[in-house]
């Protein structure tokens, strides 16, 4: 009960999102509590991949996508006129559906944050800060006699693990994952969600997933999106035992979607 | 009447195809299922067999024919005749031929030579004849048997597909025996060349003039073959090319691939790729009329002593020349790095410049060094222009501002006109020539090399 007093690190109000003329969020309002993972769940083409990568801006990436309503992060517009994208995502990181890392070496990918913000000021600061990073991606033991190769050389779900070990190098507040599991394999799906439940005591955790049980098992709370609106939300115990709207029960019952 | 034959043989063949087709349909009650290889399959595989061993007979006669001929008409000439020297029995035979078949003989014609060339006639038309028959012939022994090959079972697919194989590979064949040749020509005209005139003089010597007088108490009558003056003038002009083509086009390709609105990049990339289709000769008369005395006035200004034809003026706009080259390679290759290497970065707080230099370009920076390479090599290979504007002088210099002369400018001016194909000068090209091909040649294995080892490869 102390959590749901403090104030929510994120929080939406009448969120629309058009891509051209298609409306693809409708008047969404949802609060993102700090230091917790919230689960965004729904069929495919539901909005909740939208909504995320409205949260760091992705979306301005996008020719003809449009954010109305209120969003902000610790009660700062993020859409607002003054706010500078490029600092807004060193705030709030992100992990991609399919692992991005960059073709340079595993040392380079996770060092690439931290030199271009700035954060580390000499080559030891840099050296520790990496070790820490792949170290809090559980990744350091497998990779650390081998930080100069290449990151596109290890397997799809140590990529992965790179990349999460990259977003949380810039020490971001809110980490947004958009699926982050679609691509791999059961084990290491497992090791990317036991990583996420471990990311909670310093981060804040969005994380876009198809997979009920992940959802279930890694969040605390949980957003339920269906066509582009904000169906149910609310703790993840209740949700998947007890949900309130007939099309969420329908959804976690795999009744569609 | 060869025309004549060829289109009977091709539309047998085409009968064939429909026969073969129809056949293999009926064989099956109009059920194509119930065979091993569609109709059509069985259609090629008996034009195959129709039109191939026919055209090969053709094509065998018509390079056979004339020694053929020679020889038969010279086994029935008198002795007086077989008796001569080869040359004088081969002037004969031509003479021969061209009174058979309506040309220029030299001289009266002899009784001998009458005969021959009545033989010569007669034995055209009887090779005509016969061939024709016997071209029509296979054909449509083969159209039969191939026809008769067609069952259901039959693989005529397979068949098809092998000699469609062999056709295929033969085409690359001849790509490669080609480049073959011409290296191997290259290297045995050459060979001829440093047989008169040392490998070293020709490779480390400063003097280039390759006028070798006619007889030797003429000035300069012999020649200098020291290239090094020459390759000078090309680096120069390549390093001026490319010192404008490379920023300039890298740029272009950055705005067009990551800053330009898609609206934008519609007009700009094909008004680009505009500048790759003016041909050179016009860039040259561009450089030798417009830029040359441009610069030379800029130079007198300024109390400069330029050269109306200088190495500036032809490298400046061979450097425009290639700039669509490099920006055109470029942007497809910055285009072709993923969207999600782009959303990585800018995921991280990257600025959008920084996103280009530290993730995007290193990225496509072996396709970027790839197009930088060839344009390297379309440099050093362009020849209108310098030939227009870059002068013949083989001066040994640095300073862009004189004239100097290029490789390819060289070999253009050792062969143009009439010339006796065994002199020092003439084949002072060939050794230019091989040098050239070999310069490139390094090139390209050097920068194959670099762009593995630097190559940051992504999915």
């Amino acid at each position: 009960m102390a959590l749901a007093s403090t104030l929510p690190k994120i929080v939406a109000r009448d969120v629309d999102c058009f891509y051209g003329d298609k409306q693809a969020l409708f008047c969404v309002n949802l609060d993102i509590s700090e230091k917790q993972v919230t689960a965004l769940i729904g069929p495919s083409g539901c909005g909740k991949s939208t909504f995320l990568r409205c949260l760091n801006r992705m979306n301005d990436v996008i020719d003809g996508c449009r954010v109305t309503g209120k969003l902000e992060l610790d009660a700062e517009d993020i859409y607002g006129p003054d706010v500078d994208v490029v600092k807004l995502r060193a705030r709030v990181g992100m992990v991609f559906q399919k692992p991005n890392p960059f073709p340079k070496s595993i040392y380079e990918n996770v060092a690439y944050g931290p030199r271009i913000h700035g954060l580390v000021s000499n080559r030891g600061e840099l050296d520790e800060l990496v070790e820490w990073s792949l170290e809090k991606a559980g990744l350091l033991g497998e990779v650390k006699d081998r930080l100069q190769e290449p990151g596109t050389g290890l397997s799809g779900g140590q990529q992965q693990r790179l990349c999460i070990a990259r977003a949380i190098a810039v020490s971001p507040e809110v980490i947004l994952m958009d699926e982050p599991c679609s691509a791999l394999d059961p084990i290491a799906t497992a090791k990317i969600e036991e990583l996420t439940d471990e990311l909670r005591e310093n981060f804040t955790n969005v994380i876009v997933t198809h997979n009920m049980q992940q959802a279930a098992r890694v969040s605390q709370r949980t957003a339920f999106f269906h066509l582009g609106i904000l169906v149910e939300e609310g703790e993840t115990g209740k949700i998947f035992t007890n949900p309130g709207n007939e099309r969420t029960q329908d959804y976690i019952t795999g009744r569609f979607g | 009447m060869n025309l004549l034959l060829l289109a009977v043989l091709l539309a047998l063949a085409g009968a064939a195809y429909l026969l073969g087709r129809r056949r293999a349909t009926k064989l099956v009650g109009g059920d194509p299922r119930a065979l091993h290889s569609r109709p059509t399959y069985h259609g090629y595989y008996v034009a195959l067999w129709c039109g191939l061993p026919a055209l090969a007979l053709v094509l065998v006669w018509w390079l056979a024919q004339p020694q053929v001929l020679d020889r038969v008409v010279l086994a029935e000439a008198p002795a007086s005749v077989q008796q001569l020297p080869p040359e004088r029995v081969d002037l004969f035979l031509r003479d021969a031929r061209s009174l058979a078949y309506g040309g220029v003989t030299s001289g009266t014609p002899t009784p001998e030579l009458e005969r021959a060339a009545e033989r010569f006639r007669s034995l055209q038309t009887a090779g005509r004849v016969g061939l024709s028959a016997a071209a029509l012939s296979l054909a449509v022994a083969g159209l039969t048997w191939g026809r008769r090959r067609v069952s259901p079972e039959f693989r005529a697919r397979n068949a098809v597909e092998r000699s469609l194989d062999v056709f295929l590979v033969s085409c690359s064949t001849v790509a490669i025996l080609t480049t073959i040749g011409i290296v191997l020509s290259l290297i045995f005209e050459a060979a001829r060349f440093f047989a008169l005139v040392s490998p070293t003089e020709f490779l480390f010597g400063t003097q280039w003039s390759p006028q070798t007088a006619l007889r030797a108490d003429q000035v300069g009558s012999s020649g200098a073959f020291g290239a090094i003056p020459v390759f000078a003038g090309t680096l120069v002009i390549t390093i001026i090319a490319m010192a404008v083509a490379v920023p300039v086009g890298l740029m272009a390709a950055i705005y067009l691939s990551e800053y330009a609105r898609s609206s934008a990049r519609a007009v700009l990339k094909p008004v680009l790729e505009v500048l790759a289709g003016v041909p050179t000769v016009v860039y040259g008369f561009f450089a030798a009329l417009t830029v040359g005395p441009v610069i030379r006035g800029i130079g007198n200004t300024v109390g400069l002593d330029v050269a109306s034809e200088s190495a500036l003026g032809a490298g400046l706009v061979m450097g425009i020349m290639i700039i669509p080259f490099v920006s055109s390679l470029s942007d497809d290759v910055i285009s072709a790095v993923p969207q999600a290497m782009r959303d990585g970065a800018l995921g991280l707080g990257s600025t959008k410049s920084e996103m280009i230099k530290r993730v995007v370009l290193p990225a496509a920076l072996h396709g970027i060094v790839g197009a930088v390479l060839l344009a390297v090599s379309r440099a050093i290979g362009e020849t209108m222009i310098v030939v227009m504007a870059a002068g013949l002088a083989a001066n040994l210099t640095a300073n862009p501002l004189e004239a100097v002369t290029t490789v390819t400018v060289q070999i253009v001016t050792l062969l143009v006109g009439d010339q006796e194909f065994d002199s020092a000068k003439t084949l002072a090209a060939f050794a230019l020539g091989l040098v050239l091909f070999f310069v490139t040649l390094v090139l390209n294995v050097i920068a194959l090399r670099v762009v593995r080892r630097y190559r940051e490869q992504y999915e």
